[in-house]
């Protein structure tokens, strides 16, 4: 099942940079990369749950705050020889709005 | 269509280039291997510790046959190239196989030298190379009581000594009356002789072989002055010839080795060739270090990236037998231009001999205690001038203070010892990624330990793992590129955005050919930090490339919330202050309010949102922001000085007011910390800031490249001012600082490695180029002094930082 709700404009998130949804029990981190896509993943990272919103992105990965490690916007796993995953959520860009999937 | 890249040779240097160029450019060509041994790639180095037993071969497999197949390349094992056809590109192996090539590396290395005297041929004569003169060598322990090995070479008693693990009676023949003579003067080559002799090795020194003899297997060697021995086995270690038949067959211009050019190229441009059967500007290597050098520049030339030259290489080496320490490098032997610095203990078995050239080290050699090796290797390759160090130096950089590599304990630290405090990895965890992972590089320790990945206090250490454990096998970086974006280092890139005017990030990595489209956070916050301490009035900055606390104006704590700190202008307060702090800390619920190291007031454990309140407030009161959180000026110490206190000899806080006027909110390589001590006894430790005042009856003494943090050093005192310059020498000293240090190199470091006589030259000596600094300095700091927090808490600026995009209940 999807849940698609609409995040805000694309140019509300900085390129290379995040913004933060806030839910009850967790927040998710909206990233834009350096070529407007967007990504969406749980703000919280698998290592010892920095939050990956304040890391920094490039590429399609965020190298997280606290310890170094790079995560893929993709699938949420650690990069390199670091093990982990973080949730991802599905997210898009129509006519300069973001939505993600909430599932 | 995938253009096609052919192989030739399949070990070291060859395939090094293959993973190197997977590694940049991994979709570029379709990947042809041909090798005559029936294996994968295996780390040739590493035989010796087989033969000795240390080792197995499963342990220095480099590339297993599976790893072929997993990055989809053909490898032709066991089959031997005998033609390349360069017209119709292809090559073509003993067996008939025949591949095309668009562009062809050779890789073939070398062949021992066999000498041709009569019975050279017989059974039992072989040299020691490969896997599988390994293999007899064991098989003759077995069944064998004695060897001889012919060369008294590094790989020669290498492999007596492998042998003589195994119980076998090992004689070594040398011609001359020195062993290992291209690395050993005649001192430490009777050390080194007499400690083999003590371990059962038995020598022929001065012998010139005549004649093998045997009936079809060999059973004794007879010399040239008549006498001879008897032994079931030789070793030929006399040395080795660059492997060019083959290029020679196919035309290619060869003279000792296949003559290249500084991409590696041969005469065919098509054609590429590295490894030791090279010839570059002449020179021929037998290491693994300078090959691996050639290696990377070759790599980004075939993915058509870069414009990396290799310009020749200059190589140390170390024997890699157990219980013997030594190590030597460049030239040791000295002539009427040089000079020689000789420590030797010959009851303790040790020898030191350094020579030196117009105050420059230009060679080595160290038996019995190489430790330092490393660090005597750094200085001769970087050309550094020693006459700051002279007197030291024999003693080696332990004696220098503990701030630079300090490391002589590596050897003797057990395998618990915690070597990189951040990450909490040990020495023993180093050590186990390095050799079961094949590491031979800083970046891979780190990316596989996480080792020195963080504060980077402990890449001393690191790397003197990677050479204990690696010997000779480890290349000493000498210039190391910013991080794996780019093969430019840090002053390249800096020269390039003097000149270029570059003046964006973007600007940088577009003009130096970037690997990567954005960069990674290590060049990220090095470019944008350079582009701005060079073009202070037009740089972009690109908040972006900025670490969170320098996003956020705020410390990020450990569970994700912040710390606030006002600046406390030279450690004085006021009611008011103490006030308004109290009050946030009430109305926000403060968890923590803690005293700093730096003489003021901490508030911990605030959510981002509330961050611009709190500055509000702060701002109301009249407080701005510390900088606690930046690669910037922290804050000024100081004493009560003078006003109170009944040794004071100037009015410390009063001038440490100043300082801090001057120098708050400019952004710098690293933190940046100064102190003002009213008079010796130092009561605000000026002695180990970053810029220190330490006030005496005739004026102020200024003292640089102090630090208290991980490793402590003790500043160098810089001069002794009358006046006021107090502030001119702060200026320039800390300007000169910015443009030339390394982004994240803080001042103990920096001195140590650009050496106190040039900072002495710039800023004391040449009155012209201090004021030029302390200009550029004044000039930044107009533009930078601007209250970041007041900016964000009423300003307007960057709101997006500190709100959430959205809320939504589920
Ligand atoms: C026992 C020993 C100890 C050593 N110790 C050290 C040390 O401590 N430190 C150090 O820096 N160096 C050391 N070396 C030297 C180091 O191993 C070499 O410098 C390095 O291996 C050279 O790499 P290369 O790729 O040029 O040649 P190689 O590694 O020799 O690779 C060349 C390969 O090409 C194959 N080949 C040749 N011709 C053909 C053909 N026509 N067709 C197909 N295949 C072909 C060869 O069989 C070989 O496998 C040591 C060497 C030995 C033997
Ligand atoms: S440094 Fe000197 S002047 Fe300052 S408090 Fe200490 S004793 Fe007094
Ligand atoms: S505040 Fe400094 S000394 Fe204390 S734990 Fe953190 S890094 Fe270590
Ligand atoms: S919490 Fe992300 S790297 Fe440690």
């Amino acid at each position: 099942m999807s849940n698609w709700i609409e995040v805000g404009q694309l140019e509300e998130i900085p390129k290379q940079g995040s913004r933060v949804i806030k839910t009850n029990d967790f927040n998710i981190a909206v990233f834009r990369t350096v070529n407007d896509e967007v990504f969406a993943v749980k703000d919280a990272c698998p290592h010892k749950q920095g939050q990956l919103s304040q890391g920094i992105v490039h590429d399609k990965k965020v190298t997280c705050p606290l310890h170094n490690w790079t995560i893929s916007l993709e699938s949420g796993e650690a990069l390199g020889p670091d093990e982990g995953c973080t949730n991802v959520f599905m997210a898009k860009v129509e006519s300069g709005l973001v939505l993600i999937d909430l599932g | 269509m995938k253009e096609k890249l052919v192989m030739i040779g399949n070990g070291m240097a060859g395939m090094r280039t293959i993973e190197e160029l997977l590694k940049i450019a991994p979709d570029m060509y379709d990947i042809t291997v041909f090798g005559d041994e029936p294996y994968g790639n295996y780390n040739r180095i590493l035989l010796s510790p087989v033969l000795a037993g240390e080792k197995t071969i499963d342990d220095i497999m480099l590339n297993t046959m599976d790893w072929y197949e997993e990055n989809n390349i053909k490898l032709h094992a066991g089959k031997r190239v005998n033609e390349i056809n360069r017209i119709a590109r292809t090559v073509i192996s003993e067996d008939g196989t025949v591949e095309e090539y668009d562009r062809l590396l050779i890789a073939t290395g070398s062949k021992p030298f066999i000498i041709p005297v009569p019975g050279h041929d017989k059974d039992g004569v072989i040299a020691f190379r490969d896997i599988n003169d390994v293999d007899i060598m064991l098989d003759a322990t077995k069944n064998h009581k004695h060897a001889t090995v012919i060369g008294g070479g590094l790989l020669g008693l290498e492999a007596a000594n492998g042998m003589m693990q195994h119980g076998m009676k090992v004689t070594v023949v040398h011609l001359v009356d020195t062993l290992m003579e291209r690395q050993m003067d005649s001192v430490s080559g009777k050390m080194l002789k007499n400690s083999l002799q003590e371990k059962g090795m038995d020598f022929r020194m001065e012998a010139q072989t005549a004649e093998i003899t045997g009936n079809g297997r060999v059973s004794g060697i007879k010399f040239a002055d008549g006498t001879s021995i008897e032994t079931d086995l030789v070793v030929m270690a006399v040395g080795i010839r660059p492997n060019i038949e083959l290029a020679q067959k196919a035309g290619l211009h060869c003279e000792r080795g296949i003559v290249v050019n500084d991409t590696l190229q041969t005469y065919d441009p098509r054609i590429y060739s590295v490894g030791e059967c090279v010839q570059h500007r002449g020179d021929t290597y037998g290491l693994v270090a300078p090959l691996f050098e050639m290696v990377k520049v070759c790599a980004n030339h075939l993915a058509q990236m870069g414009i990396g030259l290799y310009e020749g290489s200059v190589t140390s080496t170390k024997l890699k037998v157990t219980g013997i320490d030594l190590f030597s490098a460049g030239d040791f032997i000295g002539d009427e231009s040089t000079e020689e610095m000789v420590m030797q203990d010959a009851t303790s078995g040790l020898y030191k001999k350094l020579v030196l050239k117009d105050n420059k080290l230009i060679g080595a050699v160290l038996y019995g205690d190489t430790k330092e090796g490393a660090w005597y290797f750094q200085l001769m390759r970087s050309g550094q001038d020693i006459s700051d160090m002279r007197d030291k130096l024999l003693f080696g950089e332990s004696h220098l203070g503990d701030s630079g590599h300090g490391g002589d304990h590596i050897l003797t630290m057990s395998d618990d010892t915690e070597i990189c405090g951040c990450n909490g990895v040990c020495k023993g965890d180093i050590v186990q990624a390095i050799t079961s992972e094949g590491l031979f590089t800083l970046d891979e320790v780190r990316a596989h330990t996480k080792a020195s990945a963080s504060c980077g206090s402990c890449t001393g250490l690191v790397e003197q793992i990677l050479e204990s454990t690696l010997g000779s096998d480890y290349e000493t970086p000498e210039a190391k590129p910013i991080c794996q974006c780019t093969d430019h280092t840090h002053e390249e890139v800096r020269e390039a955005i003097r000149e270029r005017k570059l003046t964006s990030i973007n600007d940088v990595r577009r003009s130096l050919n970037w690997k990567t489209q954005d960069g990674c956070p290590a060049c990220r916050m090095s470019l944008n930090y350079y582009v701005q301490s060079a073009w202070h009035n037009e740089a972009q900055d690109d908040p972006q490339s900025r670490f969170i606390n320098e996003r956020a104006h705020a410390n990020i704590q450990k569970d994700g919330r912040y710390s606030v700190i006002p600046r406390m202008w030279g450690g004085m307060t006021t009611p008011d202050e103490l006030r308004a702090i109290a009050n946030v800390a009430e109305k926000y619920e403060i968890k923590d309010v803690h005293l700093t190291g730096g003489q003021r007031i901490g508030l911990y454990g605030v959510e981002k949102e509330v961050l611009p309140k709190i500055w509000k407030d702060l701002n109301d009161a009249g407080m701005v922001s510390g900088h606690a959180y930046g690669k910037a000026m922290r804050t000024v110490k100081t004493c009560v000085g003078k006003q109170w206190c009944r040794f004071g000899t100037q009015d410390s806080t009063a001038l440490g007011i100043k300082l801090e006027e001057l120098t708050w909110a400019s952004w710098m390589p690293h933190k940046f910390k100064l102190a003002v001590s009213g008079c010796p006894r130092n009561c605000a430790e000026a002695t180990i800031k970053d810029f220190g005042v330490v006030c005496v009856d005739s004026g102020y003494e200024l003292h640089i490249g102090g630090n208290g943090g991980i490793k402590v050093r003790a500043t160098d005192l810089l001069c002794n001012v009358a006046t006021e310059e107090v502030m001119e020498y702060c200026g320039a000293f800390i300007q000169y600082y910015r443009e030339d240090a390394h982004y994240l190199e803080r001042t103990a470091p920096w001195v140590e490695r650009i050496g106190f006589s040039q900072i002495e030259d710039m800023i004391v000596k040449n009155e012209e180029k201090r004021k030029y600094y302390n200009k550029r300095f004044l000039e930044a700091q107009k533009i930078s002094q601007v209250d970041p927090w007041k900016e964000r808490a009423t300003g307007g600026v960057a709101p997006h930082e500190f709100a959430s995009i959205k809320v939504v209940s589920l």
